[in-house]
């Protein structure tokens, strides 16, 4: 997203024009609720069944889950990286906490510890290529997919994992529904974090390092900003919260299934970036990110409701991706 | 004389509100070197640019020999034989010196296929005029020449289209002094074949050495065009700023016998520099003075921890400083400011009271979470401190002007309230009016205790601004000049003379 240039013109506007044109960040964001508003309000028109609770509820189950993932992504793109790994990772910590569960036997609860450990550690590994060996996130995060992915069919012998088994409260976790409000706790629990996230972007310290490091990785070192603790820990957490989708992922499903996730990285990666996050690092929102995966949800829900063959559906949210990199990249074109 | 073989005539051009250029005449002679100076913002690229075709003029008109043309882009302008070297090297690094040079023709010759033996055989030739400077296979990659070796490939490139009109934008800014030579031998080789020389520079000693013709431009106006014997150093800067030189700096210290705040002893690192010793007193104003390349750079960052020193001690207000990375020595009170202001200064997409309160985050933060009152109201503090021209400090930095960029950065340094700071260019791409404040800035932080060292490439504001000089060449410290021993000329004997 950019910032157009106040040059000369900009200083002789009116001072509330100009704020808003530095608050262009949540222009973004705007454009974004603008289509689905848009959006919604037409497909309401084309399908009765739209407007409905049970609807809602799918929807918003649709992107809860890997909400979190799209988090992480968001602070790793946020830092100038990139991380292709995270479908990977979600489906390793789910057949590594199913294995656990089912072959041998461990609490579910522990098995899941394990399962995140794990996961996080991926994250670590990742962190060590970028930071200390100095490949690129690119290279690094798209060799972490096929490891995390091989480990996850070696472990599971390319089977998915039956864990009906697995205690009530457990399975609340992925799709039990809150009495009383009626909504999934999962959803309560992504929300809850989602929001807590977007406020830690914009006013913690160890956030804003992301984006010193993302905007100009020299000058936040010529600033003393410990650049590879920072692009360390955005790796980490972005494992990390992989790791507690790939958790709510088998909560949900009662089975860890060896082949998920393989679009969650399209996905996050391109509801970032229609939220605002650029590619070149610096910049980016969770807010926008949230926006950019429920446009994306919403997308797959009309196509569905209105039949479209699912072959269809790829092809559209590609197209989509495109037209937001399209516009980052055009807004972006100033600074060379 | 001859007839001018390029001309240009009431040449003008606005960039949204700013007049960049306003009625421009100027007539450049083949066989003859015509330096174009002036302050940054003066106008001298824009024309260079007109010329070239990398913009077109509002009104007026460009001549080639007698006749009125119109360069619509820089291909045009090379097809006429205008060729133009950037100030940045603009070559492919993983092709070959021939393909490079060839770049522009290629198209031009007809053929879907690159004749590499011909080329190679053309481009030896063209580069037999340089040989003996500049040791280049056409078959090399790019990137194995060196920076000047690269330059020499830019000229030659530029010389392919039966060039008439060489332009040579700050050629020598990244040149040490030897290629700085090895690049006047070729100016000369061409301007003896009849080429008209457009030379653009800010380094007024080395307009003397290879200019014919000068001409100074300010805020878009030519000011004057003199012969290059007929004009000396003092009226060429008079010139260039449009006011007198004491008004630009302020006064020098009167005691430099205060406390000693930072003591360098034997700081070295290896293959870089070796042997730095040096004493920061209160009050004062050391400067760093040698040619680019020489290692000033290196010794302030390896003081603040930036690079790694492998030998030496540093001592802050008495104390050994013992660091381990920059932030070590921010903390200690020690902050260096960067010569490279966009690649390794500024956020340019974040604003101001980011950018200012980078280096000192807990400042303005409770319980880890940034507070963003505290945040703007330390940056507005600054803005008016330092007298930044921003709308707000919600201001992106890409927006605002190199000086009040520049002003941003200090700001930042000074958050910290540090004991000592070391500015590396502090006034580079900046205009008269700012580097004027950043002087008197310096002399101010002095006057208040703090210590200052300047790192800088202008011998004039070296001169003007520091009351004792530390010169380096090729790594090493070959001597400290003090008082009334700072002058041009000893610092260039020190700086470029020494025995090696």
């Amino acid at each position: 997203m950019s910032q157009p240039n106040l040059s000369a013109e900009g200083k002789s506007a009116p001072s509330r024009f100009r704020r808003g044109l530095s608050g262009f960040q949540g222009f973004r964001e705007g454009t974004t609720i603008v289509i689905i508003v848009v959006l919604g309000f037409a497909m309401s028109l084309l399908s009765p069944y739209f407007l409905t609770g049970d609807n809602f509820r799918n929807l918003f189950m649709l992107f809860a889950i890997n909400g979190f993932v799209a988090i992480g992504m968001t602070l790793v793109l946020i830092s100038g990286g990139i991380d292709l790994s995270v479908g990977s990772v979600v489906a390793f910590v789910g057949v590594v906490t199913g294995s656990l569960f089912f072959n041998a036997k461990m609490n579910i609860w522990l098995a899941s510890a394990i399962g995140v450990a794990v996961g996080t550690g991926c994250g670590f590994i990742t962190g060590f290529f970028v930071t200390r060996v100095g490949l690129s996130a690119f290279i690094t995060t798209l060799g972490m997919m096929q490891v995390a992915r091989g480990a996850t069919f070696v472990i599971s012998a390319a089977m998915p994992i039956p864990l009906q088994s697995m205690p009530p409260a457990y399975k609340f976790m992925g799709r039990g529904i809150i009495p009383g409000i009626g909504v999934p706790f999962v959803i309560v629990l992504f929300i809850v974090s989602a929001v807590v996230f977007d406020f830690l972007s914009r006013r913690s310290t160890g956030i804003r390092k992301i984006y010193y490091v993302g905007s100009n990785e020299k000058a936040a070192r010529f600033s003393g900003v410990n650049v590879n603790r920072v692009r360390m820990g955005v790796y980490v957490l972005s494992a990390a919260l992989a790791s507690v989708a790939g958790v709510l992922t088998i909560a949900r499903f009662n089975s860890a299934t060896p082949y998920y996730g393989d679009t969650i990285a399209f996905e996050t990666i391109s509801a970032a970036v229609i939220g605002g996050a650029s590619l070149n690092g610096g910049e980016g929102t969770i807010l926008g990110a949230m926006l950019g995966m429920a446009l994306l949800a919403l997308i797959q829900t009309s196509l569905n409701l209105l039949d479209v063959s699912p072959y269809w559906q790829s092809l559209v949210t590609g197209l989509i991706l495109l037209t937001a990199v399209s516009i980052d990249f055009l807004s972006h074109r100033h600074k060379a | 004389m001859e007839n001018p073989i390029l001309e240009v005539r009431k040449v003008s051009k606005r960039f949204g509100a700013t007049q960049a250029l306003s009625g421009i005449d100027l007539s450049f002679y083949p066989g003859s070197v015509h330096a174009i100076i002036g302050e940054n913002g003066a106008g001298k690229s824009t024309l260079m640019n007109i010329i070239g075709g990398v913009h077109q003029a509002d009104s007026g008109e460009v001549l080639l020999e007698g006749r009125e043309v119109k360069i619509h882009d820089p291909h045009d302008a090379l097809r006429m034989g205008i060729g133009f070297v950037h100030q940045e090297i603009a070559l492919c690094q993983q092709i070959t010196v021939a393909e490079n040079i060839h770049m522009p023709m290629l198209d031009d010759a007809g053929r879907p296929l690159v004749a590499f033996k011909e080329i190679n055989r053309v481009t030896r030739e063209l580069l037999a005029d340089f040989d003996s400077h500049a040791h280049i296979n056409p078959r090399q990659k790019v990137s194995e020449l060196s920076v000047s070796q690269q330059q020499v490939v830019e000229i030659v490139k530029a010389l392919t289209g039966n060039c008439k009109v060489l332009i040579l934008d700050e050629p020598t800014a990244a040149l040490t002094q030897t290629e700085t030579e090895v690049l006047f031998r070729i100016i000369q080789t061409l301007k003896a074949k009849g080429l008209a020389i457009l030379y653009i520079s800010h380094r007024l000693a080395e307009i003397y050495q290879i200019a014919d013709t000068i001409s100074v431009l300010r805020d878009g106006q030519l000011i004057g065009t003199r012969p290059a014997s007929q004009l000396d150093q003092l009226s060429l800067v008079h010139m260039m700023v449009g006011r007198e030189l004491k008004d630009i700096y302020p006064d020098k210290a009167h005691d430099r016998t205060g406390e000693v705040l930072l003591e360098v002893k034997g700081l070295a690192m290896e293959g870089v520099f070796s042997g730095v010793d040096f004493d920061l007193r209160r009050g004062e104003i050391l400067g760093f003075a040698g040619l680019v390349g020489s290692g000033r750079t290196e010794v302030a960052r390896a003081i603040c921890g930036l690079y790694r020193k492998s030998a030496g001690e540093v001592r802050l207000g008495g104390r050994r400083l013992e660091i381990r990375s920059y932030k070590d020595a921010i903390r200690q009170g020690l902050v260096y400011l960067t010569e490279n202001r966009a690649s390794e200064g500024l956020f340019l997409e974040m604003n101001v009271a980011n950018n200012i309160s980078v280096i000192d985050l807990d400042a303005v933060a409770r319980y880890r979470l940034i507070q963003r009152k505290a945040e703007a109201s330390l940056a507005r503090r600054f803005v008016e401190e330092m007298q930044i021209k921003v709308a707000s400090v919600a201001q992106k930095l890409r927006s605002l002007s190199g000086g009040n960029q520049q002003k941003v950065l200090v700001s930042k340094l000074l958050t910290i309230s540090p004991k000592v700071v070391i500015m590396d260019e502090p006034t580079r791409g900046i205009d008269i009016g700012a580097k004027t404040q950043i002087y008197h800035l310096l002399r101010r932080l002095s006057a208040e205790g703090v210590g200052v060292i300047m790192i800088s490439s202008e011998l004039p504001e070296v001169v003007g601004v520091c009351d004792r000089v530390l010169v380096m060449y090729e790594g090493r410290q070959c001597g400290i000049l003090e008082g009334g021993q700072i002058d041009e000329k000893s610092i260039i004997q020190l700086a470029c003379l020494s025995p090696n």
